[in-house]
C-alpha cells in the first residue's frame, strides 16, 4: 500500500473519530437540532408546563404534528412561554384551537395536545393559542385530594 | 540444623521445595512488574523520535485503529440494537418506553462504548501487537537494530504504543456513536418510538463532560494499559515459537483483566457520589 492511500485512510479514521465525538456532544448538548424545521411557530402560555422539554412532541387526536422549539419564562404574565413548531401541512389549525400539557403513560414524556377549536380563522406563524391547561402536577392533586378528604370529615 | 533421617526428611524437603518455589514466583513476578515499568519509561523517552519521524506513528495508526475499525462498527451496532431491545421490554411494562434513549445513550457513553472497544482492541490489535514486535525479537531483528545504532524501542515500539492510545478514545467515540444510531433505528423504526422524544430523552439526561468526558477518559486510560501491556508482552516474550504464542495469550488475558478491573475503578471513582 503506497503512501498516499495509508495516510488518506489514516487521516479518514481520524476524522470519523472526531466526528462521532462531535455527534456525540450534539447529542447529549441541546444546541442541535436534528433535521429541517421548517415548519411555523406558535406560542402558547401555561401557568406549568411540568416536564415539558424542548423538542417534545405536539400531538392532535395522538398524532404527532410537530414540536415545542421554545420554553422561556414570561415576566410580564408570570407565566411559561412555550413555542412550537408544526409541521407546515397541518396549516389549517383553528385560531380558538386549545393546547394541554399530557403525559403519554403513567411516567412517559409530556407533550402537548392541541384540540381544534371552530373559528374560521387559522393559527399561523406569530399566533398565539389562548385556552390553555397546564400539566397536572402529581403532588398538587395528592394534596387536593387530601384536602377535600379532610373537608369531609 | 536439624538433620532428620528417613520419611521426616522427604516431607521436610518437598514442604521447602514447595516454599521455594513460590518464593520464585513472586520475584519473577516483582522483576517482570520493574522491567515492564522501566520498559515503560524508556518508550516514553523513545516518543521523541516520532517527532522527526511522524510517518512511522502514521503506519501504526492505520494498522491499530483502520484496520481495527470495521469489527468495531459492526459490534457498536448490533450492541446499540440489542440493548434498545432489551431495555424496550424492561421499560414497556411501566409505560416508560421513551426512557429507552436514556439507558441506551448512558450504557454506552459510560461502560460499554469504553470497555468493549478496549476489550475487542486486545484481541484484535493488542495480540497483533505482542505478535509483530515478538516474531521480531525471536528473529533478531531487535538486536540487528541496535547493532546498527538504531533504538528499536524508539524506532519500533513508541510508535506502535502511542497509535494505540490514540487510536482508542476515537475508537470509543465511534463506537458510542454507532450505538447510539442502532439503538434509534430499533427503537424508531422498528418499535416505533418517537424520534423527538428519543433526542431528548437523552439530551435531558446526559451531560457532556459528567458521562461523554468521563467515557473518554476511561477509554483513554484503557488504551494506555492495554497498548502498554501488549507492546512489553511482544518486547520481553521468550523468543521462541512457544514463547511467542504464550506471549500473545498473555496480552489478551492481561489486557482483558486490567480493563476490567481498571473499569471498576475508575466507575468508582467517577460516577460515586
Amino acid at each position: 500500500m503506497n503512501t498516499r492511500t495509508l495516510e488518506l485512510l489514516v487521516g479518514l479514521f481520524v476524522a470519523a473519530g472526531l466526528v462521532a465525538l462531535f455527534m456525540l456532544a450534539m447529542s447529549v448538548s441541546n444546541l442541535a437540532s436534528f433535521g429541517g424545521d421548517d415548519g411555523y411557530i406558535i406560542k402558547a402560555r401555561f401557568d406549568n408546563i411540568g416536564g415539558l422539554k424542548v423538542r417534545s412532541p405536539v400531538a392532535a387526536s395522538g398524532v404527532r404534528i410537530g414540536r415545542v422549539s421554545d420554553i422561556s419564562y414570561d415576566l410580564e404574565g408570570f407565566e411559561a412561554l412555550v413555542s412550537m413548531s408544526i409541521d407546515p401541512q397541518y396549516n389549517v389549525f383553528p385560531i380558538d384551537s386549545s393546547a394541554s400539557i399530557l403525559t403519554s403513560g403513567l411516567l412517559g414524556e409530556q407533550y402537548i395536545g392541541l384540540e381544534p377549536g371552530a373559528e374560521e380563522e387559522f393559527l399561523v406563524t406569530g399566533s398565539e393559542i389562548d385556552i390553555t391547561q397546564s400539566a397536572l402536577v402529581l403532588e398538587q392533586i395528592i394534596g387536593q385530594f387530601i384536602y377535600s378528604k379532610a373537608d369531609e370529615e | 540444623m536439624i538433620y532428620l533421617r528417613g520419611r521426616g526428611k522427604g516431607v521436610l524437603d518437598s514442604t521447602l521445595n514447595r516454599i521455594q518455589r513460590l518464593g520464585r514466583t513472586t520475584l519473577a513476578a516483582v522483576s517482570r512488574l520493574g522491567r515492564a515499568n522501566v520498559f515503560l519509561m524508556e518508550v516514553f523517552a523513545g516518543l521523541s523520535g516520532m517527532l522527526t519521524r511522524p510517518g512511522l506513528l502514521i503506519k501504526q495508526l492505520f494498522s491499530v485503529g483502520v484496520q481495527t475499525l470495521i469489527i468495531i462498527v459492526v459490534a457498536g451496532l448490533f450492541v446499540g440494537m440489542v440493548m434498545a431491545l432489551q431495555a424496550y421490554y424492561a421499560l414497556v411494562d411501566f409505560g416508560a418506553e421513551d426512557s429507552v434513549s436514556v439507558m441506551v445513550v448512558l450504557s454506552l457513553l459510560r461502560e460499554l462504548g469504553p470497555v468493549i472497544t478496549a476489550l475487542l482492541f486486545a484481541g484484535r490489535a493488542g495480540s497483533a501487537l505482542t505478535a509483530e514486535i515478538g516474531l521480531m525479537k525471536a528473529t533478531e531483528q531487535l538486536s540487528g537494530m541496535e547493532m546498527m545504532a538504531v533504538n528499536p524501542i524508539e524506532r519500533v515500539v513508541a510508535p506502535r504504543f502511542l497509535a494505540g492510545v490514540i487510536s482508542m478514545p476515537l475508537l470509543a467515540a465511534i463506537f458510542s456513536a454507532v450505538g447510539v444510531l442502532g439503538g434509534y433505528l430499533v427503537a424508531v423504526e422498528l418499535l416505533g418510538l418517537d424520534a423527538g422524544a428519543f433526542w431528548s430523552q437523552a439530551q435531558s439526561k446526559v451531560e457532556l463532560f459528567e458521562d461523554l468526558g468521563n467515557g473518554m477518559i476511561k477509554s483513554l486510560v484503557f488504551g494506555f494499559v492495554v497498548s502498554w501491556i501488549a507492546v512489553f508482552e511482544g518486547y520481553d516474550c521468550i523468543p521462541t515459537s512457544e514463547g511467542l504464542g504464550q506471549a500473545t495469550t498473555r496480552t489478551v488475558v492481561y489486557g482483558s483483566l486490567a480493563i476490567l478491573v481498571l473499569d471498576f475503578v475508575l466507575t468508582a471513582l467517577m460516577f460515586s457520589k
